[in-house]
């Protein structure tokens, strides 16, 4: 499938956004993350900056952008629609709580869990509508799978540990605790992602071009001319081939970028005692995991394979 | 809305085609872009079609596949496919604005202009590929079944039928009813063994594809062979198998 550079930006920005609002709010609830102004504001306004440039960003990618907002009429049956509805309504609760965390946390406010407990369960809606929007597509076998929804929720936390981890950090404010958090998600990513990169080699879909023809019980069938001499649009928005021929790099990239450094710098921050050259090694986590989550987001996409292109030549999906 | 009809259609109009006779002269195709291009979903733009790297919106494509059975012998089958208008279509379903939609009278798939935002998920969501994004107009198109025609007072009635079926040279195209079991194109599937393109997704397309007939030959008592083979020595004439052994000297 086009990796579309919109499309990227959105899942793994707003993706990085809903993770870092997520932990934020719920290690405030436990109390086991500081509860100081400058965490609030900063913590909050990284993450709407990211959520807001992710939804902006989905949006460039159409062809009719002025008419964005009819996106949000369907919810009954598309997901992308309830996936807009969602990401608007969770700015509510989430807001009301960065607001109070960083402007009146001294009074006392009774609905706060309850508004707690409502954004949690909206950032992690928000996010799982967002891969259903992919993993609802029957004809690309490497999407229509539990892995997807588990994955997005996954990546969507480690990536938002790993920020909210370098913020703590900047303003010497880390513990040993969180360090440990962000490394065990990242580590639970890699495992899924490993299961999710097994479980695709081993099932590709079922269609082949003998069941898209319906000449498989004839014999071999092959394509022998094509239905036309120049390339169509089906054939560039589906027929992506690069992510295919470098998958092993990409996927070794994914993995020492997006999971295996972070960890290794997370860790060597916490052996430094010298406070720039610490800061150094958490900077460089953030840019690694960037790096890694967008190889990764990018081969999610230019790796699948869908069934329009049994009609092109393909044999199998 | 771009929830299904919730009975199914009350008619299922559509296609079925024959493999058996299409020749493949894209014809069909042809006729499908000179009808539509002024037709409900008008224009099918073309971009750059003059210059070194044309394309454009088609609804209806020709593809020819090469089938090779047991025995090596092989055979063409030329493939034409448009939008199958499936009774569960995930290309409504996925659309998030309510443009794409199926008509609860005639089952018939269409997109609303004016409401698509060209998000192009429906033609991910399509497993046979017969959404086509317009670059211009920056919306989605797609086969009308010729809903601008098949119900065309305008137009004498033997040409109320989708325009590739109107042109086919050889009738390899038939439009009916697949909805009741009594229609001609009903009764021709039943008989042929028409079937469903990709059945293991259950999409419930309309459009059924009849098998290509078995070659004459596969029944006939003769054993001519499939393909052409050099003769073998000892069955050759004396003066060749004299001329093989004083060369092989």
């Amino acid at each position: 499938m086009h990796p579309a550079k919109s499309v990227i930006l959105f899942t793994t920005a707003s993706g990085v956004g809903y993770g870092l609002l997520f932990l934020l709010i719920l290690g405030h609830m436990l109390g086991v993350i500081p509860t100081d102004q400058t965490l609030a504001l900063s913590g909050f306004c990284t993450a709407f900056i990211l959520i807001v440039l992710g939804l902006l960003s989905s949006t460039f990618h159409l062809g009719r952008p002025e008419r964005a907002w009819r996106a949000l009429t369907q919810w009954r049956s598309s997901w992308l629609s309830r996936e807009g509805i969602l990401a608007i309504v969770t700015f509510l609760p989430t807001g009301i709580y960065g607001l109070w965390w960083a402007f009146f946390s001294s009074n006392h406010f009774a609905f706060l869990p309850v508004i707690g407990i409502a954004a949690l369960l909206l950032c992690c809606a928000t996010v799982y509508c967002t891969s259903m929007i992919y993993a609802c597509l029957k004809p690309v076998a490497a999407w229509h799978n539990k892995f997807v929804p588990a994955g997005y929720l996954i990546l969507s936390l480690s990536t938002g540990a790993l920020l909210l981890n370098a913020i703590l950090h900047l303003q010497g404010k880390n513990d040993q605790l969180f360090d440990m958090i962000t490394i065990v998600l990242i580590i639970i990513a890699v495992v899924h992602k490993f299961y999710y990169w097994q479980y695709i080699n081993e099932n590709a879909g079922q269609s082949t071009v003998g069941s898209a023809t319906g000449l498989g019980s004839m014999g071999k069938v092959r394509l022998l001319e094509a239905a036309h001499t120049e390339a169509n649009y089906l054939m560039k928005e589906m027929g992506f081939k690069i992510a295919r021929k470098h998958r092993q790099k990409l996927r070794n990239i994914t993995f020492i970028f997006g999971f295996i450094f972070p960890i290794f710098l997370i860790s060597l921050s916490g052996m430094i005692s010298n406070a720039t050259l610490s800061n150094l090694a958490i900077i460089l986590s953030i840019l690694s995991g960037a790096l890694g989550i967008i190889t990764e987001r990018w081969l999610f996409f230019a790796e699948a394979k869908h069934t329009v292109s049994l009609y092109y030549g393909a044999e199998k999906v | 809305m771009t929830c299904l009809p919730q009975n199914g259609p009350q008619k299922k109009l559509g296609l079925v085609i024959d493999l058996d006779i299409c020749v493949g002269c894209h014809a069909c195709a042809v006729n499908c872009k000179e009808w539509n291009t002024g037709g409900h979903s008008a224009p099918l733009t073309d971009m750059d079609p003059y210059g070194a790297d044309p394309n454009g919106v088609w609804f209806n494509r020709i593809h020819s596949f090469e089938v090779v059975d047991d025995d090596s012998d092989s055979r063409t089958v030329h493939f034409p496919k448009s939008c199958l208008h499936c009774d569960d279509a995930p290309c409504v379903t996925v659309c998030p604005t309510g443009a794409s939609y199926k008509r609860e009278e005639d089952g018939i798939v269409l997109v609303d202009a004016d409401k698509c935002i060209g998000c192009k998920l429906c033609s991910w969501a399509c497993a046979y590929g017969a959404r086509e994004y317009d670059e211009d107009a920056g919306i989605m198109k797609k086969c009308t079944l010729c809903v601008d025609r098949i119900y065309n007072e305008n137009l004498p009635e033997a040409s109320r039928v989708p325009a590739c079926v109107s042109t086919c040279p050889v009738g390899a195209r038939s439009f009916g009813d697949l909805g009741d079991p009594n229609s001609d194109v009903s009764k021709l599937v039943a008989e042929r063994e028409g079937f469903d393109l990709m059945a293991e997704l259950d999409y419930k397309p309309t459009n059924k594809y009849l098998p290509p007939r078995p070659k004459q030959n596969e029944n006939a008592v003769s054993d001519k062979p499939v393909s052409l083979s050099p003769v073998e020595t000892e069955k050759a004439g004396l003066l060749a198998r004299w001329a093989d052994k004083v060369l092989s000297l």
